[in-house]
């Protein structure tokens, strides 16, 4: 491969999406909101259901409570046990992924029309009646501590974890949401059934379908699956008070390769500028080859596989994050590489030929997004959670048009600060400072 | 992600493509070749706007000269490089400020050049890939840079990764005398040393239209795409010298094989075992066929035999799996792992993985777990309609590892007719202790103590 295009989905998803669709939106009976997009031509439904605070929901000395909880919703329901159920899934030729995050917890399913409602009923027994047994429990509590025990020696996860401690203070996002070793053996089957409760209401809710169903089917269909939902969960989390001290934290770790994260504090989604702040990304660091970074830092130094930057506006954190990787004695030749490249950028800006190249390449990659029924559900629930009103489709490429070459100067100015980056590395760099940028 | 990262990136280990072959609706299919020899699979899919072109050439890292290893792969990243007409990095360039987005990948049978655009875009996508198969401009700091580059990348993928360490040791056991054994990245000690001659005589008699299939994917009419593959592609010779692709073959294997690989990073010890197994062949697919389904039987998730076995009669494993890769132009293997549970030891999770191996040949195919896999294949025609560049990578991968188009529309009935006495034949044949490798990735002795 010749470069790993992993982080550019994780940029792709921070943004919604536009192509020819069309949205409908759907209220149930019962009161449930779906946008639908009809696609009638292969006989399968992509649903896609999102419940907003996910595992920053947590209770207090319970982190990790909500991941175990999301691992144990395929794990038996109702009457069925782990392999009834995954046997009954089978059996329908459906398939459902369940997921948590800092940010919600989703479900992403698919099923035929041939027998829909008897995936609709499996599906919804796992949602509303999961049976958490203390077999299946005592089983993925044994996977999550495999996993954790795992993160413990990932350097990338070592310097996510140091990032997010030095950043996140009191918040939810300051730890890592599958808990740690000693709270995640420590989680009861009521610690469960308590985050169940929290995390799955109705207030909380989005949801996305693609395929063949048609308005008509589809209302009832949420009513059976979702209307029995609590009304309220949890309350939703609080803003983090973000504070990222400049400077270069090192983690000793014995490996050939130093994994270095960066970050410095970003811009919400939300923000007038958020979409000068991605032109002036995607030239920075956006992912492609011909990036900034890419280019100084890879095509004409050869220092690093990949290097790229991403604006991440978490939905109670706004950060602007970045990560490299190089051999041990070359880091700090990346490092600083990545530190004159920030501020060239804040002082001088992008060229008009970046600025246009920006541009056409957002525009035009926008509807590569919509290449199937699962994508395109994601990215409607996607839109719903940032409260884009449905029409936002076509008219994103014009707000990427409109973004002017004083609109990316302004914003360069305002939002890179080349002095405020912290970088945690992760191995053993030769010849790197540490602690505090010197005055 | 809930469960278990770890595995994940342990399967990703174990193959470089996924196991679990599905299939298509063949409507939708259109193949036919130029006379320079270059075949052309399209795939039409007219739901959006978008096309997927990509270029498969028939030649991978087990194609490499002996000491050459990471040349195929080498070659991928230079192929980025300057023609004649285009500056290095003007291809991607290009493709972006035509908001596509293009790769390229390389395994053990081919290497494989893509870009994702607008339809409108295919005929300039054409155009340049055509270009850089024949017109390549290498320079002396290219193979400086770009060297390092994939040294990086090699310290990325392997040598930050104990996992991968390990997996380039049991597939170098596994292979004695086949360049499967080596690892596509390349050993490092060679990839120091490639240089321009290595990519260049490389490049010159296997970047060749008759070496290449083209598949392209998405909303396009075959009509025009053979228009347009003439006009960009028919031009270009035909490479005369094109060798046959006949590598070096293992010797029967008449003994088991240990891999022990200890490594400070090793978070999570578990059980590696493979075993050499024939691959799917152009007009004979059946045992492949009965080894795919075998690979869900004892291994494809909670309703398998070694998870029932394992993690559930007892706790021997937090995880287990087996996995099997039809698609590869010689011998492939069959793969299973099992991560053990708290206080079981390696050599205690490799008993009882031997003992439940033992115990499916007595107690053999459950029938409705048969039913149930094959109703998935059947849906999986279904769902796979939603994926055109699912599609298009089986016909890729698959035209460029000894397999035809026949086979590939083939095979969604040569797995509807795969009996219990099938696999259970082909379980006999290829689950072998003497054809084995067994591997164990541990800490370091004084670090378990």
């Amino acid at each position: 491969m010749r470069y790993i295009l992993a982080m550019m989905m994780a940029v792709v998803l921070a943004l919604p999406a536009r192509a020819d669709v069309e949205i409908t939106e759907v209220v149930s009976p019962g009161g449930i909101t779906a946008w639908l997009v009809q696609e009638p031509t292969i006989p399968f439904t992509a649903l896609e259901l999102r419940f907003r605070g996910g595992a920053s929901l947590d209770a207090p000395g319970k982190r990790g409570a909500t991941n175990l909880m999301t691992g144990l919703l395929e794990e038996g329901a109702a009457d069925m046990d782990a392999r009834a159920f995954a046997r009954a899934l089978e059996g329908l030729a459906a398939s459902f992924g369940y997921d948590v995050g800092d940010d919600a917890l989703s479900v992403s399913a698919r099923f035929l029309t041939e027998n829909r409602d008897a995936a609709v009923d499996l599906l919804r027994a796992s949602l509303l009646e999961p049976a958490f047994s203390s077999e299946a429990v005592e089983r993925v509590r044994q996977q999550v501590l495999t996993g954790l025990l795992s993160d413990e020696k990932d350097p990338d996860e070592l310097a996510a974890r140091a990032f997010d401690t030095l950043a996140y203070g009191g918040h939810p996002y300051a730890t890592s949401y599958s808990g740690t070793l000693e709270s995640v053996s420590a989680l009861t089957r009521d610690d469960l059934v308590a985050a169940h409760k929290a995390v799955l209401a109705k207030d909380r809710l989005y949801v996305g379908v693609v395929g063949d169903i048609t308005p008509e089917e589809l209302g009832p269909l949420l009513d059976e699956l979702l209307g029995d939902l609590p009304e309220t969960g949890a309350p939703l989390p609080q803003m983090a008070e973000l504070d990222i001290p400049a400077g270069v934290t090192v983690i000793d770790y014995e490996t050939p390769q130093s994994v270095a994260l960066f970050g410095q504090a970003g811009m919400a989604q939300e923000d007038p500028d958020f979409f000068a702040a991605t032109v002036l990304n995607q030239v920075l660091g956006g992912g492609s080859f011909e990036s900034r970074l890419m280019t100084e830092v890879r095509e004409k130094r050869g220092l690093t596989y990949g290097v790229y930057s991403y604006l991440a506006p978490r939905d109670y954190a706004a950060v602007y994050m970045g990560r490299v990787a190089s051999a041990n004695e070359r880091i700090g030749e990346a490092i600083a590489v990545i530190r004159d490249e920030w501020a060239k950028a804040a002082s001088q800006g992008v060229t008009e030929d970046e600025l246009r190249d920006a541009k056409t390449y957002l525009t035009g990659a926008y509807p590569l997004r919509f290449d199937g029924n699962a994508p395109i559900a994601r990215i409607m629930v996607g839109m719903q959670m940032l409260g884009l009103p449905i029409d936002y489709i076509a008219t994103r490429n014009a707000r990427v048009e409109a973004v002017t070459m004083d609109d990316v100067t302004r914003v360069a100015d305002e939002l890179l600060t080349p002095d405020g980056l912290h970088f945690v590395v992760v191995g053993q760099p030769e010849g790197l400072e540490t602690g505090p940028l010197p005055e | 992600m809930t469960k278990l990262r770890a595995v994940t990136a342990l399967i990703a280990a174990l193959l470089p493509m996924a196991a679990w072959a599905a299939s298509e609706a063949n409507e939708n299919v259109t193949t036919f070749a130029l006379d320079n020899g270059m075949q052309v699979v399209v795939v039409e899919d007219h739901r959006a706007p978008v096309v997927t072109h990509m270029l498969w050439y028939k030649a991978g890292s087990a194609d490499e000269p002996k000491g050459s290893s990471g040349v195929a792969h080498f070659l991928e990243h230079l192929l980025f490089k300057a023609t004649d007409t285009m500056e290095a990095g003007e291809f991607s360039a290009t493709v972006a400020a035509n908001g596509g987005r293009d790769n390229a990948f390389t395994s053990y049978d081919y290497t494989a050049y893509y870009q994702r655009v607008a339809a409108d875009r295919l005929g300039l996508m054409m155009k340049m890939e055509a270009d850089r198969m024949e017109n390549l401009r290498l320079t002396p700091e290219n193979i400086e840079t770009e060297r390092d580059v994939i040294i990086e990348e090699r310290n990325q993928r392997t040598e930050n990764n104990p996992q991968a360490l390990f997996g380039e040791q049991m597939n170098a056991a596994q292979y004695l005398n086949h360049r499967y054994g080596v690892p596509i990245i390349g050993w490092m000690h060679e990839m120091r040393t490639l240089d321009l001659e290595d990519a260049l005589s490389f490049y010159d008699i296997y970047y060749s239209p008759n070496n290449t299939i083209l598949v392209i994917a998405g909303d396009v009419d075959p009509d025009e795409v053979r228009q347009l593959a003439e006009t960009h592609y028919g031009v270009i010779p035909a490479e005369p010298d094109l060798p046959e692709r006949l590598r070096t073959e293992e010797p029967p294997q008449n003994a088991e094989r240990r891999v022990i690989f200890r490594d400070a990073r090793v978070a999570q010890p578990y059980v590696s075992r493979s075993y050499i197994a024939p691959e799917r062949d152009a007009g004979a697919q059946e045992e492949a066929a009965a080894l795919t389904i075998l690979a869900e039987i004892l291994g494809g998730g909670t309703t398998s035999y070694l998870a029932e076995k394992l993690q559930f009669d007892t706790q021997v494993a937090v995880y287990s799996g087996a996995f099997y890769r039809g698609v590869s132009l010689d011998d492939t293997t069959f793969d299973m792992v099992v991560l053990p549970g708290p206080g079981v030891s390696l050599q205690d999770a490799e008993d009882a993985m031997d003992e439940a191996l033992a115990s499916f040949m007595v107690d053999g195919v459950d029938a409705e777990q048969l039913e149930r896999i094959k109703l998935q294949l059947r849906a999986q025609q279904i769902y796979s309609r939603d994926d055109a560049d699912g599609v298009a990578n089986r016909y890729g991968a698959a035209l460029t590892s000894g397999l035809t188009v026949e086979d590939v529309q083939a095979w969604p009935d040569v797995l509807q007719a795969v009996t219990q006495e099938d696999i259970m034949a082909a379980a006999a044949s290829v689950l072998r202790i003497e054809g084995s490798v067994t591997g164990w990735l541990t800490k370091p002795v004084e670090a378990v103590q």
